[in-house]
C-alpha cells in the first residue's frame, strides 16, 4: 500500500511517455493523481506499520505532508488539462512524466523514515523540477533553471556532509552506526555534540537553501517568476514542505539532543531574517510573479520563527504550512492565468485583470487578502496563533517584529495587487487568445474553498493530527 | 589504513591542483575522472570485502570513472569550447588559495575529535581540501562546465568524508546517492547545451536578465 504512492506516479509517467497525443497525454495526470488521493486519505486513515527495518514509516508529520502534497497536486493536475490545451503547440511529454516522477518523489520524501533516503528523495526532487522550470525554454527561463539547479545542488550536497557528519558522530560517541531517524532521536543525547553541532548547522544550510531561507533564497525569485504558473504552485506549496520535512527531521533530533534550546534560537533568527528580506524586496516589484517569490520567502520564513518558537507554536506552525501551501497554489494558478491573458508580467501593462479576467483577478485578489493574514481566511488564524504565542511566552521582540514585517509586507503585496487586479485596464493592449474559461478557474476556486473552510472551522481529523505531529516535535500534544 | 591509500589520497589532492591550474576544459574533465576513479578504489583498500563494498565499488567506478565524464565531454563537443576564458579568480590566485585551503585542512583534521582509528589518517583533510577546491571553482570560474567541475569536485570531497562510514550509509543509499547524481550531471549537460544554444556560449556571467534592480 505504502509503495503504492511512489510506483503508480511511476508507473504514470511511463505511461505519459508512451502516449504519443499532446492532448490526450494531458488526461493521464488527473486520473494518476486522483488515485493517488484516494491512496493517501486511506493510508492517513488507517497508518500501516514501520516496513521490516524500519525504512518507511507514516507518521504524523509525513501525513500532514503528503495530504497536502497530495490536495494540491490533483487540483494542479486538473488545471494542467486546461492550462495545456492552451499550449497544444509545446510539446508536453517531458512536462507531464516530470510532474509525475515529482509526486513519486514527493510521496518518498514524506514516508522515508531513513534520513538516506529522504536525502535521496529530496534530491530527486530538486531534478525534477529542472525541466518543468524550462518548459518555455527561452532565456530568461535557461538563466532561472541553471541558477536553480546550481544552487540547490550545491545546498543539497552540503546537506549530505551534514548528515555524514551526524553518522560520524554515532561512530565517535560508540553508538550503533545508523541514519535511521527512530535511533538517532532515542540516541540524540549521547551523541558526540561536536560533531552533531556541525551537522546540525551543515543540514540547516542545506535544507534552508532547498526551502529558499534568507540569506538562502536567491534562486527562488528567478525559478518563480520564470516556471509555468502550475510549477510555481508546486515548487512553492509543494517542494517547500519537502524540504521542510526534512529540517523538522533534524529538529526532531535537535530538541531530543541536548541541543535544543539553540537550535531553535538559529531558527528563530533565520525566519525573522526571511520575513524582513522578504518585506523589503516585495516593496516596489514590478513583476507580479517574482513578487509572490518573495511572498514563499515571507511564509517559510514565518514557520520557521514558529519552529523557533516551539510549544504551542508548533501547532500553529504545521497548520500553516498548509495553509500556506493550498494558497499559494490559488495565487499561482490564477495569476498564471492572468499572465496568459495579457502575455506579461509585468506591472506596467498588466492592470485591471478583474475585468480582462474576471474570475482570476478575483481569485488572485481574494488570495493576497489570504495570504497576508485577513481574516476570515485560514492563513489569518495560524499566524494569529504564532503571534499569541509569542506574546505569550513573554518573546515581546518577535511578536512585535513579526507583527510589524507583517504589516510592512501588506502594504508592499498590496502596491502590486491592487493596481494588477483592480486598475484601469491599458489601451491598445496586445490582443491574446486566453479568457477565463472553466477547465483553469475551477481548479483554483477549490482551493480557495477549501482555505475559506479552514480559515473558520478545522476538521476534527485534521486537529488531531496536528496535535499528534506537534507532539513529534516536542510540543504539548 | 595502509601505505597505499595514503599514496592514493595524496593524489587526490594533487588532482586538485591539476583542475584549479588549468584553462582547458577537457583537461580537468579528465583530472576530475582520474579522481573519481581513486575514488573506487579506495573503499576497496580501507574495508574488507564485502559483496556489498564489491558492488559500490564498481559502480563508483563506472559512475565517476565511465558515465560523467563521457556525458560533460558530449557537452564540451556540442557547445564547441575547449577553454575557460578570463575567469573571476585567476589560475595562480586560484593555486595560491588552494594551497592555502590544503594547509587549512591539515591544521583543522588534527584538531577534530576524530574517533581513534581514524586519527592520523589523511582521509579527513584531502576530503575537507577537495571540498574547498570544489567551491573555489565553482565560484572562480565563468563557464558553465567549469561549474559543473566544482560541483563534482565538492561532492568527490563529501564522498572522501564519507569512506570513514561505510558500515554507516547501506547500499541503497549510496546508489542512490550516485544515481541522483548521473541524472544531476545529465540534466545540467542538456541545460549547458540549451545554454550554448540561446546564448551562443556558455559564460555564465551573461545569465543576467533576471537580475533585480
Amino acid at each position: 500500500m505504502m509503495w503504492a504512492l511512489v510506483l503508480l506516479p511511476l508507473l504514470g509517467a511511463a505511461l505519459t511517455w508512451l502516449v504519443p497525443d499532446n492532448r490526450r497525454r494531458a488526461w493521464v495526470l488527473p486520473v494518476v493523481s486522483l488515485a493517488h488521493l484516494a491512496i493517501t486519505a486511506a493510508l492517513i486513515a488507517e497508518a500501516p506499520a514501520a516496513s521490516p527495518g524500519g525504512w518507511i514509516l507514516l507518521d504524523a508529520l509525513g501525513k500532514l505532508v503528503l495530504a497536502g502534497n497530495s490536495v494540491l497536486f490533483t487540483v494542479c493536475s486538473l488545471y494542467a488539462v486546461g492550462y495545456l490545451a492552451y499550449r497544444l503547440k509545446r510539446p508536453n511529454r517531458v512536462l507531464c512524466a516530470s510532474l509525475l516522477v515529482c509526486l513519486s518523489a514527493t510521496s518518498l520524501v514524506a514516508i522515508s523514515h531513513h534520513l538516506g533516503l529522504l536525502w535521496i528523495a529530496l534530491e530527486a526532487t530538486t531534478l525534477t523540477m529542472a525541466p518543468l522550470i524550462y518548459f518555455n525554454h527561452n532565456a530568461r527561463s535557461i538563466e532561472a533553471t541553471w541558477k536553480y539547479l546550481l544552487i540547490c545542488s550545491v545546498g543539497i550536497a552540503i546537506a549530505l556532509l551534514g548528515l555524514f557528519f551526524l553518522a560520524y558522530s554515532t561512530i565517535v560517541a560508540r553508538q550503533e552506526v545508523t541514519l535511521l531517524l527512530p535511533t538517532l532521536i532515542n540516541n540524540a543525547a549521547g551523541l558526540h555534540p561536536g560533531w552533531r553541532h556541525a551537522a546540525f548547522i551543515f543540514l540547516l544550510v542545506g535544507f534552508g537553501s532547498k526551502m529558499g531561507l534568507a540569506p538562502l533564497h536567491t534562486w527562488k525569485p528567478d525559478a518563480y517568476g520564470e516556471a509555468p504558473g502550475l510549477v510555481g504552485a508546486l515548487l512553492a506549496g509543494g517542494l517547500v514542505n519537502c524540504a521542510l520535512l526534512a529540517l523538522l527531521r533534524v529538529y526532531q533530533i535537535a530538541v531530543a539532543s541536548t541541543e535544543g534550546a539553540l537550535f531553535q534560537e538559529v531558527l528563530l533568527v533565520m525566519g525573522l531574517v526571511s520575513m524582513a528580506f522578504a518585506a523589503v524586496f516585495m516593496a516596489r516589484q514590478s513583476d507580479f510573479k517574482r513578487m509572490l517569490a518573495y511572498s514563499s520567502v515571507e511564509h517559510v520564513g514565518i514557520i520557521t520563527v514558529a519552529l523557533g518558537l516551539g510549544h504551542g507554536a508548533l501547532f500553529a506552525g504545521l497548520l500553516h504550512m498548509i495553509n500556506n501551501s493550498l494558497t499559494k497554489g490559488v495565487l499561482f494558478l490564477s495569476c498564471g492565468n492572468i499572465h496568459r491573458a495579457y502575455n506579461s508580467k509585468s506591472t506596467q501593462f498588466v492592470r485591471g485583470a478583474i475585468r480582462r479576467t474576471p474570475w482570476s483577478g478575483a481569485l488572485f485578489m481574494a488570495a493576497f487578502l489570504a495570504i497576508t493574514g485577513s481574516p476570515p481566511f485560514a492563513p489569518f488564524v495560524s499566524e494569529f496563533l504564532i503571534v499569541s504565542s509569542a506574546f505569550g511566552q513573554g518573546n515581546h521582540v518577535t511578536g512585535a517584529l513579526f507583527l510589524l514585517f507583517l504589516a510592512l509586507i501588506f502594504i508592499g503585496m498590496a502596491s502590486t495587487v491592487l493596481p494588477v487586479v483592480l486598475g484601469e485596464v491599458p489601451k491598445d493592449l496586445e490582443r491574446t487568445r486566453y479568457r477565463d474559461a472553466f477547465p483553469t478557474v475551477f481548479p483554483p476556486l477549490i482551493l480557495m474553498g477549501i482555505v475559506l473552510v479552514l480559515g473558520v472551522w478545522i476538521p476534527e481529523p485534521l486537529r488531531v493530527l496536528l496535535h499528534d505531529a506537534a507532539a513529534l516535535l516536542g510540543g504539548e500534544a | 589504513m595502509n601505505s597505499l591509500a595514503d599514496q592514493l589520497l595524496v593524489l587526490c589532492l594533487l588532482i586538485n591542483f591539476a583542475v584549479l591550474g588549468t584553462s582547458r576544459l577537457a583537461f580537468s574533465v579528465r583530472s576530475v575522472a582520474v579522481q573519481g576513479v581513486l575514488l573506487g578504489v579506495l573503499p576497496a583498500l580501507v574495508h574488507p570485502f564485502s559483496w556489498h563494498l564489491a558492488f559500490i565499488v564498481v559502480s563508483i567506478i563506472l559512475v565517476k570513472g565511465g558515465l560523467i565524464p563521457v556525458l560533460i565531454i558530449r557537452a564540451i563537443k556540442k557547445a564547441e569550447i575547449e577553454r575557460e576564458f578570463s575567469p573571476f579568480i585567476g589560475y595562480i590566485p586560484s593555486l595560491v588559495l588552494g594551497a592555502l585551503f590544503t594547509s587549512l585542512a591539515f591544521i583543522f583534521a588534527a584538531k577534530l575529535p576524530l574517533a581513534p582509528e581514524h586519527e592520523g589518517l589523511l582521509v579527513v583533510p584531502a576530503a575537507a581540501a577537495t571540498l574547498m577546491s570544489g567551491f573555489l571553482v565553482l565560484m572562480g570560474r565563468r563557464k558553465a562546465i567549469s561549474q559543473v567541475l566544482g560541483y563534482l569536485l565538492m561532492e568527490n570531497g563529501i564522498f572522501l568524508f564519507g569512506l570513514l562510514l561505510a558500515d554507516a550509509m547501506p547500499v541503497m543509499v549510496e546508489a542512490g546517492a550516485l544515481l541522483d547524481l548521473l541524472v544531476g550531471i545529465f540534466v545540467m549537460g542538456i541545460v549547458i547545451n540549451h545554454i550554448s544554444r540561446e546564448f551562443s556560449s556558455i559564460d555564465t556571467s551573461r545569465l543576467s536578465a533576471l537580475r533585480e534592480e
